[in-house]
């Protein structure tokens, strides 16, 4: 554990070496920030662009959905029926990317369900998969078909534990359906949403690796190129092992900052956050 | 807003004996309320599971099928076949990939139950030595990633590339895991330690023969989301293991499934080979038959796990 998770941390010295595989660590060459120059290159720049787009995009659709998918789970009556859609939708949750990335293929893709649908009943095929423009429309979606699900059981376990009696006192002062889930739920889930959405931050500036990488020959690079896959181009498949590493570097520390920042903002507002100080 | 006598006779989801679980105070909801929630349900249900019905068909179907639904999916297989399915399993690329996916897995999750378990009950101990720097190691770990290419070049400098252990050491032991089970290591009453240790017991002998037995339903929890992870494991294989024929299911699944390479006749194994999309199917399916065959066990359990470490991590 501590050789693998804090030693490579260690290892994050190589984003200051010009880095020879051949040479041990401490023979390496010292080279300062040279390595950082990749902040201006546009291939990164362009990385960074689509990251923030997907990041950005993928909060403001992703958060919602559980939530009101919860809702409506919460709201039925019959325990059973809630018991087997819970475990209908928590089930893509638990398969890989590959198996999600080619499900999403046979259903969209040229040969799929909707466009063999489409030829049949002679309305022409659709090109979505493979379509550059359509990337981010097709990874997202695929983000909600993943996690929208398992996303409900951190929302549900919270209004469970909401007092009933609030509800049944606003019911008796005449609250409808839709005042007391206004008025009552969703502020009760508010120290919920700010946990949430911190650790979303800590995680903004990493987006799907593997789900991009698998579809990034069909789409291209600039479409496709996030900061994780830029490093993983550069790094792995180009061997620029101190330039990747610096990426890297660039952002892990931004993660952490953005994690940090928001928790003291949370404590500014009187929030619990993720920790407390 | 619909009368309530006749939304409550007709509702569909009273149970059987007539009794409700809506408390008194709660108004029934309208007709047209009950409606939008149906539909909207039964779109998301056949969002999930049409492609998975999907595959299957279409790993059933044989090659007239195919043919008359212009080379694509098929929703219902006219004739079946289960030729895919046996010239996938006689040996040849995928049945090689689905021995090591299952190898790994099981290998993998025994020592990292092993491990996390013996980590977590040491942390779980009060007054164990060094347990708070080793908390914090593990706190830490959670917050900060070190990066692909330090990651990488450790593999490497270990002399780990394209070895089957760069898929198990590095992801051996999950920091979130083992503060879960700690968390309920610690919920276990402490009478039952002191009392074992009076009587002589070390600590080892605590950990396999009270521990343990009492913390069963988390073992399982944690063990199935190791497997899961194993199992599902692409970023690790796809930058450790260069040569083929160590592949694992997702490497195979990739190349063959996501990007659609053709497999030939000698990587199979058999004398005629079927339709391409068949095979692929089929390859896919036996991919996600593992995580079904799991799924029913892990599904009573995780609620509870992911929550134990919601409340106390």
């Amino acid at each position: 554990m501590i050789l693998f998770q804090w030693v490579p941390l260690a290892g994050n010295v190589i984003a200051f070496q010009e880095y020879r595989p051949y040479l041990p660590l401490t023979g390496q060459t010292w080279v300062g920030f040279e390595n950082f120059a990749f902040i201006v290159d546009p291939t990164f720049l362009n990385a960074l662009e689509n990251t923030l787009v997907l990041t950005l995009i993928q909060s403001v659709l992703v958060f919602p959905i559980p939530l009101a998918l919860a809702l409506v789970l919460n709201s039925l009556a019959g325990e059973q029926l809630k018991r087997l859609l819970q475990s209908i939708f928590y089930l893509p949750h638990f398969l890989s990317w590959v198996i999600v990335v080619a499900l999403f293929q046979q259903m969209l893709g040229n040969a799929g369900i909707l466009n063999t649908f489409l030829l049949q009943n002679d309305l022409g095929a659709v090109q979505i998969v493979g379509e550059p423009d359509l990337f981010r429309v097709l990874l997202t979606s695929q983000v909600i078909w993943k996690s929208a699900g398992w996303g409900t059981i951190i929302f549900l376990a919270a209004i469970s534990r909401i007092d009933q009696e609030q509800y049944e006192a606003a019911a008796v002062d005449g609250a409808g359906s839709w005042r007391r889930m206004w008025h009552i739920t969703l502020p009760s889930l508010k120290g919920l949403f700010i946990l949430l959405f911190i650790l979303q931050l800590g995680e903004s500036l990493t987006v799907g690796f593997e789900q991009i990488i698998l579809q990034q020959g069909a789409v291209g690079r600039e479409a496709s190129e996030v900061i994780d896959t830029w490093v993983y181009n550069n790094g792995v498949i180009d061997q620029n092992w101190g330039l990747a590493a610096a990426a890297g570097l660039f952002k892990s520390v931004i993660g952490v900052c953005l994690v940090i920042g928001a928790n003291k903002l949370a404590h500014v507002f009187g929030e619990r956050g993720v920790y407390e100080r | 807003m619909t009368s309530m006598p006749t939304t409550r006779g007709s509702s569909p989801r009273r149970n059987p004996a007539g009794r409700s679980s809506r408390p008194v105070w709660m108004e029934s909801p309208s007709r047209f309320v009950q409606v939008v929630k149906f539909v909207a349900l039964a779109v998301c249900v056949v969002l999930v599971l049409l492609p998975f019905w999907a595959v299957i068909a279409t790993s059933l179907a044989d090659q007239a099928t195919i043919n008359a639904s212009g080379g694509g999916m098929v929703l219902w297989p006219d004739g079946f076949s289960f030729a895919a399915y046996s010239a996938v399993l006689s040996g040849g690329v995928v049945t090689r990939a689905l021995t090591i996916s299952i190898l790994i897995t099981m290998v993998g999750t025994s020592l990292s139950l092993a491990a996390s378990a013996g980590l977590a009950y040491w942390l779980s101990r009060p007054g164990a030595f060094a347990a708070r720097p080793v908390l914090l190691l593990l706190l830490g770990a959670i917050l900060f990633s070190p990066g692909i290419i330090p990651n990488y070049l450790v593999v490497k400098e270990l002399g780990l590339l394209d070895s089957y252990w760069s898929l198990i050491l590095p992801v051996m032991i999950n920091a979130f895991n083992v503060i879960v089970m700690r968390a309920f290591f610690q919920e276990l009453p402490r009478e039952l330690f002191e009392s074992a240790e009076i009587d002589g017991a070390n600590a080892v002998t605590v950990l396999v023969r009270i521990v343990l037995p009492l913390s069963k339903a988390v073992l399982a929890v944690i063990g199935l989301f190791y497997a899961v992870a194993y199992w599902n494991a692409f970023f690790n294989a796809l930058l450790y293991i260069t040569s083929n024929d160590k592949w694992p299911m997702s490497l195979v699944l990739r190349t063959y499934v996501v990007n659609q390479s053709a497999i030939s006749t000698e990587q199979l194994n058999a004398e005629a080979v079927p339709p391409q999309l068949p095979l692929q199917m089929a390859t896919l399916v036996m991919a996600i038959v593992p995580i079904l065959i799991v799924y029913p066990f892990i599904q009573r359990h995780f609620a509870k796990g992911v929550l134990i470490g919601a409340v106390k991590g």
